[in-house]
């Protein structure tokens, strides 16, 4: 597989602290790679530089082998795309579903008629002509995340970043949309950096899996190896203080102590 | 004996179609912890906070509420106020939405109870030390913002905590030893949660709801390793799990009713792949606690 996206060791310090701290990774078309970790591990701050909302200290994000021109905005978005945690604040909440689909897309290729792309990219994503016509607040959560993923596939990006896109659905709505992501990149092809806390997502939509605490990379591997038997003890610090029955918070609170 | 009672309560608000919560009952033992799942929307929130009497504006209430024996639907204002202090007390899920920023923690614990000692005695009940009392909230992690909030309930000696997603903001560590705290306290404890996992891990016993009403009830054990209601089958299907098989999840199709559309029968029936015509037209009384006509 050709590797897509390849990201040297970046650095990011706000203030005092060092945010993100010597994280590389590489992403092969078509692969999926999660990035765990807590509030203040870095994996949002390492997401955003990756798709250029952020600028590292140190370091280089290079697509397919070229480095990403900061004066050339639009053919950078093409390349990388992102969909965030609460589509209520990415969205317009003045343009019906079907008028923020066509700003993507005439934003990108202004001379083109665009009616017929709305159509299949809300039929990729599993909306009907309906919510085509409806605006956000008149959506689901469920719904509104669908618009934000068609959004960012308008441009066929060939790296979707996902920075905890399910994280504020109900289950029964989280599994759609986690279904939906799979079926999409089994069609297109487009490689996923999935930003998240939950593991259960992780294993259930990524290939390989980067642990992060306190902006350092602390494990990664195929994801079902690092599940199965984590090295990093704060990997499995982790896996063990997911809630199931049996479960004994007396000793994972102990174990967090001792990993500090 | 019972600490809290609720019995057959309906809720309607002005320009809902249907009942915001329709016939709800549910009971808590002493020192029992009692969950409450179900997805956003489906009124749990709202049933945890009808036990005191925090109701939205213009919502219209019928059925009982009993609290330690008294009827909180019908309390006048002044008895209220003591339940609420002494009685029934509430933990939210963002706690920096819930304490003023302004305002040291110290004077937040001593807010409600002007007991300065004691107020000393909760933080290092919660395990945080004395000088937390003169910092801000501001200065505090999430984790140790609850462990306050927790701290101000226990200042009345609450024979019941109502913690309405107490642990969904912090992250999963921190949850661990919030939940360890509110676990070696052992009060009775209505635990609201989407959790299904959580909740599994630390109830007594479960209910389940959609929609407003309560669709199946049961030990913990029971409802997760027998689900007898589709739709806790269906949400459990749903869940990612991090043992077993990796595979494709099997979502719910569709979306939970919203309240602008009135209900017949019953209200999973469109998303349910057992659903048959009596579904659609006639409401399922819970039998053997389990509100389904194909259970």
């Amino acid at each position: 597989m050709s590797t897509v996206l390849d990201v040297q060791s970046l650095h990011k310090h706000f203030g005092t602290t060092h945010a993100v701290n010597d994280v590389s990774f590489t992403l092969s078309a078509g692969q999926s790679l999660g990035i765990v970790g807590e509030s203040g591990s870095g994996k949002t701050t390492t997401a955003r530089i990756v798709a250029g909302l952020e600028r590292p200290d140190a370091g280089k994000v290079l697509v397919h082998g070229v480095g990403r021109d900061r004066h050339r905005r639009l053919a950078r978005a093409r390349q990388i795309q992102m969909v965030f945690q609460d589509p209520f604040l990415s969205l317009d909440p003045r343009l019906t579903v079907a008028a923020t689909l066509k700003e993507a897309l005439r934003l990108h290729f202004p001379k083109a008629d665009h009616s017929e792309r709305v159509d299949e990219l809300l039929q990729q994503v599993g909306l009907g002509p309906r919510e085509a016509g409806a605006r956000p607040r008149q959506l689901s959560g469920g719904q509104r995340q669908r618009v934000a993923i068609a959004r960012a596939l308008a441009v066929e990006p060939q790296v979707l970043v996902l920075d905890e896109a399910v994280a504020a659905l109900d289950v029964s709505v989280q599994a759609q949309i986690l279904n939906l992501l799979a079926d999409i990149r089994e069609a297109t092809g487009v490689a996923y950096l999935f930003i998240t806390h939950d593991l259960g997502v992780v294993r259930c939509v990524t290939d390989d899996v980067l642990v992060m605490r306190r902006g350092r990379v602390v494990e990664r591997g195929p994801t079902a190896a690092v599940m199965a038997a984590p090295s990093h003890p704060y990997t499995a610090l982790l896996l063990a203080s997911l809630p199931r029955p049996g479960w004994d918070p007396h000793a994972i609170a102990a174990q967090r102590k001792s990993l500090d | 004996m019972t600490i809290l009672d609720i019995s057959n309560l309906t809720l309607t608000l002005p320009d809902t179609a249907r009942p915001v919560l329709s016939n709800v009952s549910l009971s808590i033992g002493e020192t029992e912890t009692v969950a409450l799942v179900g997805e956003s929307g489906s009124g749990k929130t709202l049933t945890a906070r009808s036990v005191i009497r925090l109701l939205p504006h213009g919502a219209r209430v019928t059925g009982t509420v009993k609290v330690a024996g008294q009827d909180v639907l019908t309390m006048d204002a002044r008895t209220l106020t003591t339940l609420r202090v002494s009685t029934a007390a509430m933990i939210f899920q963002d706690p920096r939405a819930s304490i003023n920023p302004l305002r040291r923690i110290g004077d937040f614990l001593t807010e409600t109870i002007r007991a300065r000692d004691k107020a000393v005695e909760m933080l290092a009940r919660v395990g945080l030390p004395v000088s937390t009392a003169a910092q801000y909230p501001g200065a505090l992690s999430g984790g140790m913002l609850q462990r306050v909030m927790i701290a101000a309930t226990l200042m009345g000696d609450p024979k019941l905590i109502l913690a309405d997603e107490p642990t969904t903001a912090l992250d999963v560590t921190t949850q661990a030893e919030v939940i360890a705290l509110l676990t070696d306290l052992k009060p009775s404890l209505l635990f609201v949660t989407h959790d299904l996992g959580l909740a599994s891990a630390i109830s007594d016993r479960v209910y389940v709801m959609y929609a407003g009403r309560i669709v199946e009830t049961g030990t913990a054990d029971d409802l997760f390793s027998n689900p007898r209601h589709p739709y806790t089958r269906a949400l459990l299907n749903s869940s990612p799990r991090i043992d077993g098989p990796a595979r494709r999840l099997t979502a719910i199709d569709g979306y939970p009713p919203d309240l602008r559309t009135p209900l017949t029968g019953c209200p999973f029936a469109p998303r349910c792949p057992l659903a048959t015509a009596i579904c659609t037209e006639q409401e399922p009384q819970p039998v053997n606690h389990v509100a389904c006509h194909h259970a």
